[in-house]
């Protein structure tokens, strides 16, 4: 294995990624979103009812939802107010599935340009032409889009944290973010997440025709974690510590299941359509 | 004579197309290797086919020693390949694209930025080198690829297409540097081309292939030996034995192939090949005529391909 040139590819990959608006918009705009402007909105939507149309009826929902969920969230919850439940409810349990989306959509839609988008710019000869193995390419290339959707993980959680905490901070008044379950999602599922775009693009590419397209195919996996997203805000499970090391556990298998079969089947003339 | 490349019953079929058809030939070391073939003829398929890129479906190979399946990192490191589209990272700038490349050729440390200025001097790219290669022209891309394929000296370069998109001032510097690598530095060059007056004036030897097939292989004076059916010549003899002259000439129907004409007191008539010339010019001092000067009009390897051409096409 050639370090050497893996990571000559990886930076190659990164340049020409980050000069390119088609798919570095969505990793910037997406996350500022979620992580910077909607702290503020929770927060301040129960003081906003009337323009939210949310009633002290709402609260009381969100009140009886988390009665529902196990000990681990009542308990966590319990001396907090009605308004802090619901700020805390929501920046810390409906946003953790949120969260998931980002390495997830950061890494299929660097796959789909490194790999689809290669293939139909035509850039790929010239690397397939290289003294690499097929498994340095192929290596090369799932680590770039590893590498820049934990990078840009990294980034939301800490702004995150930053914006969740200072957003709360009038009604909290203390530093709650992140917990243990944060903690968890962050250092165990997180870094597998990537690994379901990479290894579902690495299986769509041959068959795709062109970056859009593979950018298509690919965004259905973040169909899980939008199962997730709902489930967490109709009650019916919520994310607590053990939960979410079974769901990283299940990950990294599947990570490892898909990419096996990726590199099962990867060969650089695939890369030319052949 | 080493051959750097040996190809043994070479064949590669995509799903209902034969590429390449059980395609067998040998280059050697130091020579300017033409590779003649119609759209869609295999060309491209057998660069790839010999760098370990795609896999043959039958036959076997040797480049450079190297099995291409088994060691084609190894084979890579030595080959340098101008692909047929310049593939060329159009975000990025050109001083990046090669150094990026130099370390995928493993071009030492050290070396890399005196390699890299001196190839951009070389393809006149120097005072472009950091501008996006998305706003070069395509024959700026094309010179820069040629620069990418050359950063680490490889000992056997395959040209898909050299000089295609390049002015002819850039063509003509292009095919000098081809002339140099090989003669004066010993490369070998594998070039592919559409162009047969470029292919006559370089190559040391052509293969010309038609749908995956080896129809041709030999030096362009030797293939024009054998294929050209029309050979137009002047023949120069004494005035008063003309009228005799014609009427041999009227006789030969298998060597002669034209109603001969008179011009300026000389002969010019079509003969079926090279080889009807000395069969001629046996019949006619074996009839005592005094022949002065006998001149076949230069032909080239254009006549060759056409004739190749006709020749499939009256088969069909
Ligand atoms: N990946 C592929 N899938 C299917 N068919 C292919 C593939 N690559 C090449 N072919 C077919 O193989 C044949 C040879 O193609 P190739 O590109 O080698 O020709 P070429 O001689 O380089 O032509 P040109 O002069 O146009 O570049 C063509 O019929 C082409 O359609
Ligand atoms: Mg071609």
């Amino acid at each position: 294995m050639n370090a050497h040139a893996i990571s000559a590819i990886i930076r190659k990959d990164l340049k020409v990624v980050s000069q390119n608006k088609g798919v570095m918009l969505p990793i910037i705009i997406l996350p500022l979103i979620l992580f910077v402007i909607l702290p503020w909105v929770v927060t301040l939507m129960p003081f906003l009812g009337d323009v939210f149309g949310i009633t002290v009826d709402d609260l009381n929902k969100v009140q009886d939802l988390i009665n529902r969920m196990g000990a681990g969230v009542q308990q966590e919850l319990a001396g907090y107010d009605q308004y802090q439940v619901f700020v805390v409810y929501f920046l810390v349990y409906v946003m953790a599935p949120f969260f998931m989306i980002i390495p997830l959509m950061v890494s299929s839609v660097i796959a789909a340009d490194s790999f689809a988008g290669e293939k139909e710019r035509k850039t790929m000869e010239a690397l397939l032409y290289t003294p690499t193995t097929d498994r340095e390419l192929f290596i090369a290339k799932l680590l770039s889009g590893w590498l820049a959707a934990l990078a840009v993980a990294l980034v939301g959680f800490v702004l995150y944290a930053i914006m969740a905490n200072a957003a709360g901070w009038s009604q909290i008044g203390r530093i709650f973010f992140p917990n243990t379950m944060w903690l968890v999602l962050i250092s165990w599922v997180v870094p597998a997440l990537p690994g379901l775009g990479l290894g579902v693009m690495v299986l769509v590419s041959s068959r795709a025709q062109g970056f859009q397209d593979a950018n298509q195919i690919g965004s259905v996996v973040v169909l899980p974690v939008v199962f997730l997203a709902i489930g967490q805000v109709s009650g019916a499970m919520s994310l607590s510590v053990p939960l979410v090391f079974l769901l990283g556990l299940v990950i990294w298998l599947l990570d490892g299941l898909l990419i096996w079969l990726g590199s099962r089947s990867f060969k650089r003339g695939r890369m030319l359509g052949a | 004579m080493t051959a750097v490349i040996k190809i043994n019953q070479l064949t590669r079929c995509f799903k209902e197309t034969t590429a390449v058809d059980q395609l067998s030939l040998e280059v050697f070391a130091g020579e300017i290797f033409g590779f003649l073939g119609h759209n869609g003829a295999g060309k491209t398929t057998t660069v790839r086919l010999l760098n370990g890129v795609i896999e043959p479906t039958s036959g076997s190979m040797r480049v450079l020693g190297f099995d291409p399946q088994v060691d084609g990192p190894a084979l890579r490191a030595r080959t340098g390949v101008l692909t047929e589209t310049p593939s060329m990272d159009e975000r990025l700038t050109a001083w990046d694209n090669l150094s990026i490349y130099a370390d995928l050729y493993r071009v030492p440390r050290v070396e890399v930025h005196k390699r890299i200025n001196e190839l951009l001097d070389e393809f006149d790219l120097a005072d472009r080198a950091k501008e996006r290669v998305g706003g070069y022209s395509k024959g700026m891309k094309q010179r820069l690829a040629l620069a990418r394929a050359l950063l680490h000296k490889p000992e056997l370069l395959f040209l898909d297409e050299a000089t295609s998109g390049l002015d002819p001032i850039a063509a003509h510097h292009v095919n000098d540097l081809i002339v140099r690598l090989a003669r004066r530095e010993g490369h070998t060059v594998f070039l592919c081309t559409h162009n047969l007056v470029e292919a006559q004036k370089l190559c040391d030897r052509v293969a010309v292939l038609e749908h995956g097939r080896l129809v041709a292989l030999g030096t362009p004076a030797e293939l024009t030996r054998q294929y050209v059916r029309r050979l137009d010549v002047q023949i120069e003899i004494n005035e008063e034995q003309i009228e005799g002259t014609l009427h041999i000439l009227r006789s030969l129907p298998r060597l002669v192939i034209s109603e001969p004409v008179r011009t300026n007191g000389a002969l010019t008539v079509t003969l079926s090949g090279h080889e009807a010339i000395p069969d001629l010019l046996e019949i006619l001092v074996h009839k005592s005529i005094r022949v002065y000067r006998i001149a076949a009009k230069e032909t080239n390897l254009e006549q060759v391909y056409f004739a190749l051409h006709d020749e499939k096409e009256s088969v069909q």
